[in-house]
């Protein structure tokens, strides 16, 4: 999409804000409506966006191929994590409240760790399908729409 | 009286935009229809105070199935093909069904009824609860994330396989199975040639 200069300037000024929103609202879910499914899917829109507008190959040199899959894994993981450390402290799995000497700082400290790897599993796996539906042989030509 | 209003107009162009949507032959028209009619459900949902739900509707929906469905229509088909010949059966089958949704919805209660047994089973144990155990404003934050913990644990680890199956099936560049078909496959290939 090289002559698209609207689309390009746009799409330049929009990814910081929808990368810094996808922040947000990942980590304000406690308080506000959102979370780590949420985020994960607005983090990865930003980057999507990014390689609608300027390519895949330019995407990809950002954000390669082999962090997808570990950041799906990690997500998961870091989730699953919080569950083995809760465990560790002496509590049932995925108890939150013995992770911290104060049961609601516990609560709040797991939500944000647990969320956090909803976060990044969601966003790895739509860079994954992202990555698998716009990395095969035909690409999108302006004309074809 | 403004909210039935809303909601009504929400309705409306929700039920054009299908309407629109079964009617286009052009695929492409159709994935920035769906979209809109992503967008409208979320602002359904806003309008029923469903505002966690109407987010997940306008990201998932109309943000992330629009990019998806345009990546699948640029590795199939521009134009859905014209069938041979009409036939109501499918119009038939459609409105009975609907039929029967309907019939169902009659037994279920009122919008905002607070005798549901929906608000009166689960709901206010965990409105009281909330901000004695976990203090997060968010209820549904707290109940997603530590009372149902387990089960969102469950949930991520379905994204996680849906993630894994497309990249077996459809495959990024460097994945394992790729490279192994490039060393095998086409090498065997280029010592024929």
């Amino acid at each position: 999409m090289d002559h698209h200069l609207i689309l390009r300037v746009v799409t330049r000024l929009l990814v910081a804000p929808i990368l810094l929103f996808g922040l947000y609202v990942q980590f304000h879910g406690d308080f506000g409506p959102g979370g780590g499914f949420q985020a994960g899917v607005i983090f990865a829109v930003a980057l999507i966006l990014y390689g609608i507008v300027f390519g895949l190959s330019r995407l990809r040199s950002i954000f390669p191929d082999r962090w997808v899959m570990r950041l799906l894994a990690f997500g998961l993981l870091l989730y699953a994590g919080v569950g083995v450390v809760s465990l560790i402290q002496g509590g049932n799995y995925l108890d939150y409240n013995v992770l911290l000497p104060s049961a609601k700082a516990g609560q709040h400290y797991g939500i944000i760790v647990i969320e956090l790897g909803v976060g990044i599993t969601v966003f790895g796996v739509m860079m994954a399908i992202y990555y698998g539906f716009a990395g095969r042989p035909p690409s999108i030509e302006d004309t074809d729409w | 009286m403004t909210d039935l209003a809303v909601t009504l107009l929400l309705f409306f162009a929700l039920v054009s935009t299908a309407i629109a949507i079964a009617l286009l032959r052009s695929l492409f028209a159709v994935v920035m229809l769906s979209g809109v009619f992503s967008l409208l459900a979320a602002l359904l949902f806003i309008a029923m105070d469903a505002v966690d739900v109407a987010f997940t509707e306008a990201a998932v929906g109309a943000g992330i199935s629009s990019v998806l469905m345009l990546g699948t229509i640029a590795l199939t088909a521009r134009h859905e093909m014209k069938p041979k010949r009409w036939s109501a059966t499918p119009l038939i089958i459609v409105g009975i069904i609907g039929a029967f949704l309907i019939y169902g919805t009659l037994d279920m209660p009122a919008f905002g009824d607070p005798n549901a047994p929906v608000q009166t089973y689960l709901n206010p144990d965990f409105i009281a609860r909330t901000p004695k155990e976990i203090d997060v404003p968010n209820i549904v934050t707290a109940v997603l994330a530590s009372y149902r913990g387990f089960d969102t644990m469950g949930e991520v680890a379905v994204v996680f396989v849906a993630g894994l199956g497309v990249t077996m099936l459809i495959g990024g560049s460097g994945g394992f199975l790729r490279r192994r078909y490039r060393e095998t496959v086409l090498s065997r290939k280029d010592g024929q040639a």
